[in-house]
């Protein structure tokens, strides 16, 4: 091997390596998650906004531009969770023996409970894919855009999808968790980077709650306005296919 | 007062240990808690027992020696201090009491609550210190130092080594201590030159003791007896970041 | 005189400003490929100890280094809290070499010698250079360079300091330098490993007999020369501000191969330390003498009074003016609370003995804040001593704003120790003693700030430059544990462990060192006379009895038991404490931190009456008493033999300490 490639490997072996491995896929998550939460909120615009922002995402750089970002993504995503499971792994071996009285002094709920927030945001994150990206519900995947049919009718995907409470109080869960997992992970990614210190602390905190908070907001008020009708009648969407006489 | 005791004891590194408990009677509440303990030790040795081990030495909470994890907090709650500066007048009659080591695969126990802390001197003797032969030291003047940077440099110079970071920490890890010792040389500009050297070399050792990884959950600034702040842990990963990126580079 | 002749101080020819500078430049050399050959063991890690045996590393030798801590990092130099002395003139003061010598030489009660002394203060300024150097983070000014105060009554502002921790981080740069040997392979550490035996070959001494405190096992070995730096034997009081593992042991079995022993008469006791609480008392804290500057020491003028403050019946704060006796500003109108270390801690105990102490165990006096907090405000106070009034708040649970502090004199530092030369070198060849465990530099009274000055100067500096005049006529690794002495000694270690470890007793170690210490405290202690000196040395072989007789340790030899370890410690102090007493009875003088109720100054001396001192004050007999007491070893309660080396003052006069 290079030296390079063995001073990655190093890095990567190493534990604050590894630590700055998961602080920087989860900043590019993180980011990824601003921008998604602001283009989902176009729902709110109308079925015309949204749509409009689906179809340039999709014809972003004639197309390759969504894979770069989706491969960017799925990439930073694997990092992050093979970086931090190997983590914990390491870190459950360094304490054998655990203690009979157990006391925690000032550690958040959130902090401690990163591997599981993580885990069920990426069950999440599946079935989100498979819900809205990939679409295994056909019904879902033949919406056309009634003023546009040669286009999907994301706008109308997402009204759909949301009809069924279970879907919306999974959404609740996976992204009540994903909030607390960022209320703690958004400080963090600073720590780990080394920007840091006493006089910025306090602001780093609140920066992280405040995203976390705004994510929360913003990813969910989707669902619940959707539950509440506020997106209006979803579209018919099983009349598309399998009954196709009952068309209007 | 009269507590009750809840003590680990483990007669060796390879047995298994378990919880035993005492009464402590008549403890006068000007004791120390290790006084506490040695009040304890006697009645134990006296009735045909062996006396609880613990390790402990200057008692006045600067060696780094003593270290019993009270109640689940290293060091107990009370901020800034060590074991051996706790005192009995703050716990109440009647109390039951829990005393075990400070836990850690890197730091085995050697018997009941005493743990052999080696790990931390190979961490030092990798890299934890400025190269200079003794007699070849310039006039202590010719180099000033900024106040600021002297100021910080000897907050973290502070340590004492006691492992409690360790002990407090969910994953065992090592970083306020390897932090600490990296800012208070590194910020100096007698440490300048190792100063790639010494942060890879402690890092490495660090992981090869099989110390955990930082989650950034500041326990371990909370039961330092010196109250060493985290700030030395991000420093330490910026020092490191910018270590290995040379190192790659070179 | 010995068998191994006179006492020979070995101390070079020529001026004494230029002594030192001679003796180096004739030294004998190793050279270099050969140093590497050379085995040397040192016992200790603390400032003395640590330095050398990174030092003799890093030149080239193979070393072996024990403590009996958990760490080298953990010795007892980390506790001092003061500073260090150099004579760097960087206030531009007026200190100089010279000055350092001399103040020295007069803390000293003229009872040090000058070739010595001369050589520490010389050295002292390479000390902060190589310390700077290592990383030790001293106190600053705001322009970057180096602060200093002046400390222990100095006239210059020659101590060094890092605020409360001076000897942590001192300890800390010598110890990160001995961790750089130990990786790179010149030391061999020893943690938690105990010497328990010297091993004489050829009246050389070629090695120790050990015990590895986790595992209980004795071995031996074998080296070149010896270097012993365990520190002081303040413990043989019990009650001390020394850490708890701090013994005697190792120059004691020194002392029974043949070692002298240098005035252990001489013992330090500091006046400003938290008072006892109680029987369960495991240790005294030491509360930095800077108090005294606001602070007012009083007891109360009646024992009523101290009796009703003793049962919580009154407070001090209760206490009017008129009836409050501040004793010092009373006899010492000059000096005030800032009287010298042995006179503050003398009259402390004259007022307790009067049965006018205040704390409820009848021993300790007030030091009062209260005029000071309503002169500078309590921010002032604060800010000067915050730290210290938390310290004293968290051990006794009182708030010194509010209520006065109570202070009582303890045992600090033992001037005594292991007879040696200029070299360092003891009378037993091969062995060089360092640090507090030797005798050299404080003659009968240390002062402030020079013990690490000290500690370092010997391990860094001068150990390296006088231990190849004694391995230049040795062959390296001549002596091997295979020497039919390493067997014998070791049989004779084990033989002792199994005979503590079957008397099987009714009473714990500390009862008995308890009762030792609180003998040699009253006899031995504060102020001695002739008569509880006898008394003393008629009840030590009593305990000693008992103790061997009724001890009890639990638990196994061949595992971490530390009862065991106590009771090899304790088992020499009383001993130990024996010899002490010898010598304090045959020092029929007083000086120093030694003093005899039936030599002080009287108001019929000449010297009280011209008022140059005050009546009470210690007096020296120079024409019978200037010599160094060293004591050689004659049997288990047997009388110790006296070696004198008489001291010869070249270069100073000699003069009645004054502090008017
Ligand atoms: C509370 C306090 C405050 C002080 N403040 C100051 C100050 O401000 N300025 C100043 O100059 N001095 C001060 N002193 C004095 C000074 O700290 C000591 O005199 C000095 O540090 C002693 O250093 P040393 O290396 O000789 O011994 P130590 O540091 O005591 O080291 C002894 C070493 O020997 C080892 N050892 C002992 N016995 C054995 C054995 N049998 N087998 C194996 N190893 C053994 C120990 O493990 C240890 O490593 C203070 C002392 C005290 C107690
Ligand atoms: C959108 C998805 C995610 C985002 C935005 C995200 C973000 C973050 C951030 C910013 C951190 C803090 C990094 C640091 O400590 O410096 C973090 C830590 C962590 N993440 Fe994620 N994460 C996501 C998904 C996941 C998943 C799927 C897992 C599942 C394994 C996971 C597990 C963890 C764990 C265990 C940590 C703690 C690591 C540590 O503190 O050392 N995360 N995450
Ligand atoms: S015994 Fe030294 S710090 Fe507690």
């Amino acid at each position: 091997m290079n030296s390079l490639g063995k001073s990655l490997c190093r890095f990567w072996h190493s534990s604050i390596g590894k630590k700055i491995v998961v602080a920087l896929t989860g900043a590019m998550l993180i980011l990824f998650l601003l921008g998604h939460v602001v283009g989902n909120l176009l729902v709110f615009a109308g079925r015309e906004a949204m749509n409009d922002y689906a179809e340039f995402l999709l014809h972003m750089m004639h197309g390759t531009g969504i894979w770069v970002a989706r491969i960017g993504l799925l990439v930073a995503l694997v990092l992050h969770i093979v970086a931090t499971v190997s983590l914990v792994r390491q870190n459950r071996a360094a304490r054998d023996v655990d203690y009979s009285c157990k006391e925690t002094v000032q550690a958040s709920k959130s902090s401690r409970i990163m591997i599981w927030s993580g885990l069920t945001v990426l069950a999440f994150v599946i079935f989100h894919i498979l819900h809205f990206t990939v679409r295994v519900d056909s019904g879902l995947a033949n919406l056309h855009d009634p003023a546009n049919p040669d286009r999907h009718d994301t706008f109308g995907m997402v009204v759909a999808g949301f009809q069924n409470p279970l879907v919306v109080l999974f959404y609740i869960v996976g992204i009540s968790l994903l909030c607390s997992h960022l209320s703690h992970g958004i400080a963090s990614v600073f720590q780990t980077l080394g920007w840091r210190s006493k006089k910025v602390a306090g602001p780093e905190k609140k920066l992280g709650w405040a995203i976390a908070i705004l994510l929360w907001l913003g990813f969910l008020s989707i669902p619940v306005a959707t539950m509440m009708g506020c997106l209006g009648d979803p579209p018919k969407i099983h009349a598309a296919v399998e009954e196709p006489a009952k068309a209007e | 007062m009269n507590l009750t005791l809840k003590v680990w004891r483990q007669e060796s590194p390879n047995d298994k240990g378990n919880i035993e408990t005492y009464e402590a009677k008549d403890i006068p509440a000007e004791a120390s808690f290790l006084e506490m303990l040695d009040i304890v030790n006697e009645e134990i040795i006296v009735a045909g027992g062996d006396p609880i081990h613990f390790d402990h030495d200057c008692r006045e909470g600067i060696c780094g020696a003593c270290s019993l994890t009270i109640n689940g907090v290293p060091h107990s709650k009370e901020n800034g201090i060590t074991t051996c500066q706790v005192h009995m007048r703050k716990f109440r009659d009647g109390d039951t009491i829990w005393i075990e080591p400070f836990r850690a695969r890197a730091f085995p126990i050697v018997k009941d609550l005493v743990t052999d802390r080696a790990s931390f001197d190979r961490i030092i003797a990798s890299g934890g210190y400025i190269s200079v032969r003794t007699g070849s030291a310039v006039d202590a003047n010719s180099l000033p130092v900024n106040f600021e940077d002297a100021s910080e440099s000897f907050n973290a110079a502070a340590c004492i080594g006691c492992g409690a970071c360790v002990a407090a920490c969910k994953n065992a890890s090592a970083m306020l201590f390897v932090g600490a010792k990296a800012a208070h040389l590194n910020l100096l500009p007698q440490g300048e030159p190792e100063k790639d050297k010494r942060v890879l070399g402690m890092v490495r050792q660090m992981d090869a003791e099989g110390f955990g990884n930082c989650t950034n959950q500041y326990e371990c600034e909370a039961v330092c007896p010196k109250e060493i702040s985290t700030d030395v842990i991000a420093k330490l990963n910026r020092d490191y970041a910018t270590a290995a990126t040379r190192e790659a580079v070179e | 005189m010995s068998s191994n002749g006179s006492l020979d101080s070995a101390i070079p020819p020529g001026p004494l400003a230029e002594k030192w500078t001679n003796y180096q430049a004739k030294a004998k050399l190793i050279n270099p490929a050969n140093k590497r050959k050379f085995n040397i063991i040192v016992i200790g890690s603390g400032l003395a100890g640590g330095s050398a045996a990174a030092t003799l590393s890093e030149l080239g030798y193979n070393v072996k280094c024990f403590c009996y801590q958990d760490s080298p990092r953990r010795a007892h130099s980390i506790a001092a809290q003061g500073g260090i002395n150099a004579a760097k003139n960087y206030q531009n003061d007026g200190d100089s070499v010279w000055r350092l010598f001399y103040d020295t030489i007069k803390g000293g009660d003229f009872r040090s010698r000058e070739a010595n002394v001369h050589r520490l203060a010389e050295v002292s300024t390479n000390i902060i250079d190589q310390c700077v150097a290592q990383g030790v983070p001293f106190a600053r000014e705001y322009g970057g360079l180096l602060a200093n105060r002046s400390f222990g009554g100095a006239q210059v502002s020659r101590t060094f300091y890092a605020a409360g921790q001076t000897g942590q981080q001192l300890l800390i740069g010598c110890y990160q330098a001995l961790e750089k040997e130990i990786k790179k392979g010149g030391v061999t550490m020893y943690p938690r490993t105990e010497m328990l035996d010297l091993v004489k070959v050829d009246g050389h001494a070629k090695g120790i007999v050990v015990r590895d405190l986790t595992t209980g096992e004795v071995s031996s070995h074998a080296a070149d020369c010896v270097i012993m730096a365990t520190g002081g034997y303040g413990n043989v009081f019990y009650l001390s501000t020394n850490a708890m593992g701090c013994n005697v042991m190792a120059a004691f079995r020194a002392h029974k191969r043949g070692a002298y022993f240098a005035n252990p008469c001489y013992t330090q006791i500091h006046p400003t330390c938290i008072p006892v609480s109680g029987d369960y008392q495991s240790k005294l804290t030491l509360m930095s003498e800077s108090l005294r500057n606001d602070g007012r020491i009083w007891v109360p003028k009646s024992k009523e009074t101290a009796a009703k403050i003793r049962e919580g019946k009154l407070s001090g704060n209760d206490v009017p003016d008129e009836e409050r006796d501040y004793y010092l500003e009373r006899k010492y109108p000059s000096f005030g609370n800032l009287a010298p270390r042995d006179i503050s801690s003398r009259s402390a105990k004259e007022a307790c003995d009067e049965g006018r102490g205040v704390a409820s165990t009848g021993l300790g006096v007030f030091l009062d804040f209260r005029d000071a907090i309503a002169r500078l405000g309590e921010d002032t106070i604060r800010s000067r001593y915050g730290n210290l009034f938390q310290m004293y708040e968290k051990i006794s649970g009182d708030n010194p704003y509010k209520s006065p502090m109570m202070i009582y004199p303890a045992v600090h530092y033992t001037m005594g120790g292991l007879w040696v030369d200029y070299n360092l070198q003891s009378n037993l060849k091969g062995l060089h003693v360092l640090g507090e465990a030797n005798f050299s530099d404080h003659g009968a009274n240390r002062l402030g700030a020079s013990a690490l000055m000290q500690g370092l100067a010997d391990g860094y500096f001068v150990i390296p430059s006088t231990l190849p005049s004694y391995l230049a006529e040795v062959t390296p690794g001549s002596v091997t544990t295979d020497a039919p002495e390493f067997a014998q000694a070791e049989a004779e270690v084990n033989e002792r462990i199994e005979k503590l470890m079957s008397i099987n007793g009714t009473r714990t170690v500390d009862s008995f060192h308890r009762e030792l210490g609180l003998l040699v405290w009253d006899k031995c202690g504060m102020a001695r006379s002739e008569e509880g000196l006898k008394e003393a040395l008629e009840k030590i072989p009593a305990i000693r009895e008992a103790f061997w007789s009724d001890v009890r340790i639990p638990g196994k030899a061949d595992g971490l038991n530390m009862e065991l370890e106590k009771a090899g410690r304790v088992a020499d102090f009383i001993d130990f404490a024996e010899l002490m007493c010898h010598d304090a009875l045959d020092r029929a003088e007083s000086c120093g931190g030694h003093f005899r109720v039936e030599h002080q100054f009287t108001p019929e001396d000449e010297a009280v009456q011209s008022g140059f001192t005050n009546d009470g004050e210690a007096k020296r007999h120079d024409d019978d008493f200037c010599y160094v007491a060293a004591w050689g070893y004659k049997g288990p309660g047997e009388k110790p033999d006296l070696h004198k080396e008489e001291l010869d003052f070249e270069s100073v006069e000699l003069s009645v300490r004054s502090y008017k």
